[in-house]
């Protein structure tokens, strides 16, 4: 090439740590633009560290990155320069929402990009048609196959025709028959916008050698780049797996001595696993059909298929966690049964997700799996396994900061940790760079040939099913064919078994499938981005409004339960929390048994706050019957009472009240008193005086039932934690799953983002009020006196707050469990008791009048209680209003301010 | 004895991911620490600085005597208004009580006429209203007897009764609310960490993992149950020796073991509880919902802000479903009463029923709900 091409990407004296670990250090590298380039490198070199800083996803540390003519540090070039790049992080649908439809991912990325309806809709039927994914478009994302999930995640990030597209390790855990529709797919919009500029990484070497340049990482540091021509001519070597090796000299001469396994000799024993016409159906979907093999003792089976073909549910109805439709599964001869613990011992297990403690350390997790199989030395089996699986420069790190290659590897050791008889591995090495995955054979072959452990393996790498015994090959829950890779491909007339596997596929399913490539693309026009700002950031918070009502759509349950639940807690409550205090037991010491003492206590036995109790006849049991609340009072009447009242004023009885309850202890004080008083001015109104009498007017509560401020009190607390935990909770879930990446990628701003999360959870806020009012009206006969458009307002108002304060709980959580925790734990205290519910905020003294005093809640229930009893209109709620109108913006604000727009 | 040992070693892994997470230890430490300590104290007495004004129509000696009736810290010293202020300072909840001289009072009560005098009571404010309103009718009737020469000045009409408060003699009552806040405390945070942690491992799939390995649903349910139950009885015991006997300075009448027995009991129950809505609930939303059913009754209706007995007959029916009920009667019975075992002992054996029914119902369903989910 003549001229010195353009460059996309240049990165100079580029490191990022993570903690004290150098994830990479020192790069500079410069990426041609317009070409296909991948990276490739073993796990943990730092691929996706780099691809992250590229894309902008990850905040850059040290060194400089320009991307597309910018330096990514600054905000304003990010900004401007998200609406050219794409980025699809590692892992099947990583950034999809999977409860929601296809067809409503697109459309979501589309608006985040400001398209307009028919724009998005156009797109999206080509890009649908292109794919494949046409079919599907109603289907939730989460119950598509990984391949195609893989390209609806690309549909997604090609939306808004990116001049850059990156993705991170894009066909792992993909079949061959999807990776290879996905590189074409790829090669396709290539042609049509060959300004494009790909940037992935991958563990498969063919892909790489697919492309226009191609960068070695290992270990943080780039080895070489260039076009692969360059690369085997620095090398002299032609496979590139070898020029990689090469590359990587500083470990002396290639150690890859080609793996061989011993053949297989069949020792014509039982068959340690026997499958019989295994049939799965989850309700009308048949998973998997009438499926049968016998497996011997030290053999290595592999099971191949596309994805979602119902590998995996085979799998997991081999290890009984899933019980079969019909048919039956044998292991050493006795059938599969979940209660059998002594079948488990003997079998190790690896899922396709990774399945272990993220936050115990590397050690921590082997050690404990030792432990549950009562290893006699956990720690030494735990060292030895490390150091069999190469894991010593990483045993004390955490699980979950391990890449994806070193995870499995991990994965592994803990199955074996046992030495089991049977392992069932379900795509192992799925995402694990090549040498590793050599070494993961070695030690299979070695368990396998040495051990006579039997190995039930899946896999998408052809070319470690050539190195099993004997391949089963599924599709759709049927088994197509199962026997040696060389007769299958005999029988299918390849020579590579990519190619035999594709054709069995097309065979069983009567067509080709390529995908059938849209005849015309239309042109469609790129309005330049940002012509109209306001609509277009209207545009994004809808988006994300939608997409949240979307996924809340297709969890009833969740919806429901705010629903009912807030009006079983709101029933339950107010007839629940009652200050009324009646009914109280109480029993008298009578020691002067005269006429007086009897009138006395008449004043007692008569009312409606009393009941009597049989009396008692000595101190000691007035005691007891007090310590065992038998009774909360006691009346005990002196010898000598009568006598006393007559002739001297001299006169005394002792009360005896169960103090263990303060707040009751005060009412019956209470009671007590205004009894007593009763009688002794009785007494002494024999002079000739005015009567005096007090008229208590209980204003709004007239029959002064609890009710009355309950009712209107309780939705108050209902609102608040509903929708603070349900918001921390929505956040935090798109931080945990991954999804938070397009609010990272994409122009959104922070306030967008927030106030689109928000909308669908106001309007919950506000039916729930509705349901709410309505009941305390019609329900509890409390009416509404005041202004119910003020409270409406103040609902709104309300719902902003609550909601405001569980998005700054999100900011400070990262996964769902401490945002439920921690939301719970700090709005329960201000809300229930310090929010005037129980005692008038004006009562409480230091930290609580403090709280109280900034809660939401507390302005909100004067409203709701003034509003329902005191009847007041809407001026004379503007005070509460003001405040409450401050709330929402200012933790909406302050969230904004923490709310990251970059990984760290 | 392997499955004591599994019991053990999955439980140890629980503390050591709890250990882990900064947040979740921190708001252990606030939740038992300055959650106790500001609800105990918060809240002031029972009536304290409540909110009174008089319209004081009568201008005379007996009225002003009554108005120099009210001071903190029960009152907060009256305010004089005009009587046309009444509905609108009352609107606004200036004042909970609002008490109305009329004219010729004094007049009235010297010359032997009936004559009374009107107390506006912000029934909202309910508890505050039904204890001051007693508390101003007998201060302003010793007043007025007095006055009128109906006792003698150097006594009262209370005089003759001698009030004495059984358990807790001064009606302090941080001796009650910090009681109370442990105890909700407790429920709160036992069936959130608990819950939230079995529901973690399952939508991260290590429960899966789990299943596959020779443990059972009983094993894996019985670890966290005390792994959690532990980390939230060494806070509780903490908080109830540093926080409620140190510096709230509350006395423990009863036996201190016999109490943290009946505590470890009630963790059992409540962990159970918690791992039971892990189990029942499909995702961290639904399972943040669930809590929110269980344990807000758990707190409002156990009996420590409504005691029991005043609650509807139908209501206390259902509340006797709640564990924190009889935790609460029980740690009352103990801290307060000084109860021995002989009194207690159905509150333990019910709570200990429950734990196991909640418990059993969970190990029942959790094999189908480790699978539902994927």
């Amino acid at each position: 090439m003549a001229a010195e091409p353009e460059t996309v990407v240049r990165l100079s004296a580029v490191t990022h740590r993570y903690g004290d670990v150098d994830a990479i250090s020192k790069i500079d590298l410069n990426v041609p633009s317009g070409r296909m380039v991948s990276f490739i490198g073993p796990d943990g070199a730092g691929k996706s560290t780099l691809l992250g800083l590229i894309s902008g996803v990850r905040k850059a540390q040290v060194g400089e990155i320009e991307v597309l003519g910018g330096d990514m540090r600054s905000s304003r070039h990010r900004n401007r320069v998200c609406r050219r790049i794409a980025y699809m992080p590692q892992g099947l649908g990583k950034n999809l929402y999977q409860e929601i439809s296809v067809r409503d991912n697109l459309h979501f990325f589309g608006k985040l990009f400001g398209q307009d309806y028919r724009e998005r809709d156009a797109r999206i039927t080509r890009l649908a048609g292109a794919t494949g994914l046409s079919p599907f478009l109603d289907r939730p994302a989460g119950k598509l196959s990984g391949g195609m999930k893989q390209k609806l995640g690309l549909c997604c990030a090609l939306i808004h025709d990116p001049d850059l597209l990156i993705l991170d390790e894009p066909t792992t855990g993909v079949d061959p028959l999807s990776r290879r529709q996905f590189w074409t797919l790829i090669e396709e919009l290539r042609g049509e916008r060959p300004e494009m500029s790909v940037i992935f990484s991958t563990a498969y070497m063919d892909e790489a050698e697919q492309c226009d340049w191609i960068a070695a990482v290992d270990d943080g540091r780039i080895l070489a780049s260039g076009t692969l021509g360059e690369l085997r001519a620095k090398t002299g070597r032609t496979d590139l797996e070898e020029v990689f090796v090469a590359l990587q000299a500083g470990d002396g001469a290639p150690s890859a001595e080609k793996l061989v396994i011993p053949a297989f000799k069949d020792e014509l024993g039982e068959p340690i696993i026997r499958a019989r016409n295994l049939t799965c159906r989850f309700g009308d979907f048949t998973a998997v059909s009438d499926v049968s093999f016998d497996i011997a003792k030290g053999e290595i089976f592999g099971f191949l298929g596309s994805n979602g073909c119902g590998k995996t549910t085979t799998m997991r109805m081999l290890t009984g966690l899933l019980a079969p439709s019909d048919g039956v599964a044998e292991i050493y001869g006795h059938p599969v049964d979940a209660n059998d613990l002594s079948t488990r011992r003997r079998v190790g297990f690896m899922s396709q997700a990774f399945s272990l403690y993220s936050e115990l350390t590397v050690r921590q997790n082997l050690v404990l799996h030792a432990r549950l199989y009562h290893l006699p030395t956990p720690d030494e089996r735990a060292q030895a396994l490390i150091a069999q699986f190469d894991l010593a420069d990483h045993a004390d790190q955490e699980a979950g900061d391990l890449p994806l290659g070193l995870r499995q590897r991990l994965s592994l050791a803990v199955a074996v940790v046992h030495d089991p008889q049977l392992l069932i591995l379900d795509e192992p090495t799925s995402g694990v760079d090549p040498q590793a995955r050599d070494a993961f054979w070695r030690i299979l072959a070695d368990l396998s040939r040495q051990q006579k452990v039997t190995i039930f393996v899946s896999t998408h790498f052809m070319n470690e099913a050539m190195r099993c015994d004997r391949i089963s090959l599924m599709h759709a829950g049927h088994v197509l064919i199962c026997d040696t890779p060389q007769n299958v491909l005999a029988a299918s007339g390849e020579e590579e078994l990519e190619k035999a596997f594709v054709s069995f596929i097309e065979k069983a399913t009567g067509t080709k499938t390529e995908p059938e490539a849209q005849t015309a693309p239309e042109i469609l026009s790129t309005k330049p981005p940002g012509r109209n700002p306001v609509r277009d950031s209207w545009r994004r918070i809808l988006a994300w409004s939608n997409c949240e009502t979307l996924a809340l759509a297709r969890d009833p349950v969740r919806v429901a339960f705010a629903f009912f639940g807030s009006l079983i807690l709101l029933l339950i409550f107010s007839y629940g929390t009652s200050s009324d205090v009646t009914d109280l037991s109480f029993a008298v010491y009578d020691r002067d048994q005269t006429a007086d003492s009897r009138d006395y206590l008449s004043n007692f036995q008569g009312s409606r706050y009393f009941i009597e109790k049989s009396p008692i006849h000595s101190a000691q049991e007035m005691d007891a019957r007090l310590k065992a609340a038998d009774i909360t009072l006691a009346l005990e009447i002196p010898e000598g009472f009568g006598r006393d009242v007559k002739t001297n004023g001299s006169w005394q009885v002792s009360a005896w009240i169960d103090g263990a309850n303060t707040l009751r202890s005060a009412t019956i004080e209470s009671y007590v008193e205004q009894a007593h008083s009763t009688w002794a001015s009785g007494l002494s109104s024999a002079d000739a005086l005015g009567n005096f009498s007090m008229l208590n007017r209980h204003r709004y509560n007239p029959t002064s039932e609890s009710i009355y401020a309950m009712g209107p009190s309780v939705p108050a607390i209902l609102l608040m934690l509903f929708l603070a935990i349900l918001m921390a909770v929505s956040v935090t879930r798109e931080k945990e799953i991954g999804t938070i990446t397009n609010f990272y990628v994409t122009p959104t701003r922070r306030l967008e983002f927030l106030v689109g999360k928000q909308l669908p959870y106001i309007a919950i806020g506000l039916i729930n009020f509705a349901v709410m009012t309505a009941t305390v009206i019609f329900v509890f006969d409390v009416p509404l006196k005041g202004s119910g458009l003020a409270l409406t307002i103040g609902a709104l108002l309300y719902s902003i707050a609550a909601l405001g304060f569980g998005l700054l709980v999100s900011t400070f959580t990262t996964n769902q469990v401490s945002a439920v925790f921690v939301a719970a734990v700090l709005a329960l205290l201000p809300t229930i008791q310090f929010s005037g519910m129980l005692q008038p905020v004006s009562t409480l003294e230091g930290s609580a009048r403090l709280m109280g005093s900034i809660w939401p809640t507390t302005y909100y229930m004067q409203m709701s209680v003034g509003a329902f009893t005191k009847g007041l209109s809407l001026s004379s709620m503007v005070p509460q209003l003001l405040v409450m109108a401050i709330f929402g913006p200012v933790f909406l604000f302050t969230t904004a301010l923490f709310l990251k727009k970059q990984e760290a | 004895m392997e499955k004591l040992y599994n019991i053990l070693w999955l439980g140890l892994k629980e503390l050591q991911s709890l250990m882990k997470d900064t947040v979740m230890v921190i708001f252990i430490i606030f939740s038992f620490g300055f959650s106790i300590y500001s609800q105990a104290t918060g809240t002031g007495e029972t009536i304290h600085n409540a909110a009174i004004a008089i319209v004081d129509e009568d201008q005379s000696s007996l009225s002003r005597g009554i108005t120099a009736l009210f001071y903190p810290p029960y009152f907060k010293s009256a305010e004089a208004i005009d009587a046309d202020a009444i509905d609108s300072a009352m609107d606004q909840g200036h004042y909970t009580f609002i008490l109305v001289i009329p004219p010729d009072f004094e007049r009235d009560i010297r010359s032997g006429r009936d004559a009374s005098v009107q107390l506006n009571i912000d029934a909202t404010a309910v508890q505050q209203a039904s204890i001051g309103a007693a508390y101003i009718q007998n201060m302003v009737q010793t007043e007025v007897q007095r006055y009128a020469g109906g006792i003698p000045a150097n006594r009262s009409l209370e005089q003759g009764l001698v009030l004495r408060r059984a358990f807790n003699p001064n009606g302090t009552q941080a001796w009650f609310r910090s009681v109370v806040a442990l105890g909700d405390q407790l429920s709160l945070l036992t069936i959130v960490l608990t819950g939230a942690a079995l529901l973690r491992e399952r939508e991260h799939g290590t429960l899966e993992h789990l299943m596959v390995m020779p443990l059972t649903a009983f094993e894996i349910a019985v670890a966290k149950v005390w792994a959690n139950g532990l980390v939230i009885f060494v806070s509780f015991t903490l908080s109830m020796l540093i926080v409620v006997e140190g510096i709230l300075d509350v006395p423990i009448a009863g036996s201190r073991l016999l109490l943290l027995c009946g505590t470890a009991i009630y963790l059992f129950a409540a962990a159970a509880i918690g791992i039971f809505l892990g189990t029942v609930a499909r995702t961290m939303a639904q399972f943040a919902l669930l809590m929110l059913l269980t344990v807000m009754p758990m707190m409002i209706l156990s009996g420590g802000m409504t005691p029991v007995e005043s609650q509807p007959d139908w209501l206390q029916y259902v509340t006797w479903f709640l564990p924190s009920r009889h935790y609460i009667s029980f740690m009352q019975a103990i801290v307060y009463r000084g109860a021995g075992l002989s009194v207690i002992w159905n509150e333990l054996l019910v709570m200990i029923v429950m734990g196991l029914v909640f418990l059993g119902a969970s190990i029942r369903l959790f094999r189908k709900s480790v699978l539902v989910l994927k």
